[in-house]
């Protein structure tokens, strides 16, 4: 009698465990920010990367529909990637495009916007990274869309690809 | 006689300023300490050099400057980031598994045991 219940035990520990190492190699073990964190984007003052102004978010963030801010380095090769992208949404009128360049230096980074274009409204600079942190980013790059109300649409860490893009335009076409 | 009273107020205003710099310092160490590095995941902002680690260094030394208490830094990381981004995080209903499961394993092992040498001691 104890040998058949030690037997079923047995059997419904395994199955337990089945289950629970099946749904934890199905789950990313890759932590992502993406679904967490803050809403409403915070209002940073920074400098412009060409006149060297400081210059606040409240100050740039106006009349647009959406707004996507962009934190990207010409060290980045992600970025490069992406670059299309951004050049491609910047013919949207709905959305104005926003950089934060991410500890860089200017002659690179210039040179960076010089071979794949500028599709940026504003760039900002963030020499030393508090910035990136203080809105939450996880790396390089990363995107945020903004909604007209300056709160946080969706989060797209890593380079936006064609699925992303696509993403991108929904939400865009679907908010209008 | 002045000079000496000067000096020595002087030498008394460096002490208290080494002793608050240093107690930031520790404060510093301790927060990196239990904040996880975003780039390398397993380790914390104080053992990693990556960009992101030491930009989250310099947001935590700014804020203890700024006057924030650790409770404060850690709560500011937790909205940007979640709860994940702590090493030592709070008891709560999506976790209380992982913290109250050993405990229950190990009364249920005690309980075993009794009962064996209960069985036993009977026999």
């Amino acid at each position: 009698m104890k040998n058949k219940y030690l037997k079923i035990f047995i059997i419904i520990f395994f199955i337990f465990s089945f289950f629970i190492f099946y749904y934890g190699l199905k789950q990313k073990d890759l932590y992502t920010t993406e679904n967490s964190g803050i809403q409403k984007f915070p209002n940073l003052t920074l400098q412009d990367f060409f006149t060297n102004k400081q210059i606040s978010f409240e100050d740039i963030l106006i009349d647009g529909n959406y707004y996507l801010v962009n934190i990207w380095a010409s060290w980045c090769l992600p970025c490069r990637d992406e670059h299309i992208y951004l050049t491609q949404l910047k013919k949207n009128s709905s959305v104005k495009i926003i950089g934060i360049n991410y500890k860089d230096k200017k002659s690179n980074a210039e040179k960076f916007l010089d071979e794949f274009g500028n599709p940026y409204e504003y760039i900002l600079n963030d020499k030393d990274g508090i910035a990136s942190i203080e809105i939450g980013a996880y790396g390089v790059p990363e995107s945020f869309i903004l909604n007209r109300q300056k709160e946080i649409v969706k989060k797209i860490i890593g380079p936006i690809d064609q699925k992303k893009f696509k993403k991108v335009l929904k939400i865009i076409k679907n908010e209008n | 006689m002045k000079i000496k009273i000067i000096l020595l107020v002087i030498l008394v205003l460096i002490s208290f300023s080494k002793r608050s710099f240093s107690n930031d310092l520790k404060l510093e160490n301790k927060i990196n300490k239990n904040l996880r590095c975003l780039i390398c995941q397993g380790q914390s902002i104080y053992d990693s050099q990556s960009d992101f680690a030491e930009s989250m260094k310099l947001v935590v030394k700014q804020k203890i400057e700024a006057g924030m208490s650790e409770e404060d830094i850690y709560s500011f990381f937790k909205i940007q980031y979640g709860e994940w981004i702590l090493y030592d995080p709070q008891f709560n209903i999506k976790n209380f598994a992982l913290w109250l499961l050993p405990i229950l394993i190990f009364l249920a092992g005690g309980i075993i045991i009794i009962v064996k040498f209960g069985v036993l001691k009977k026999r």
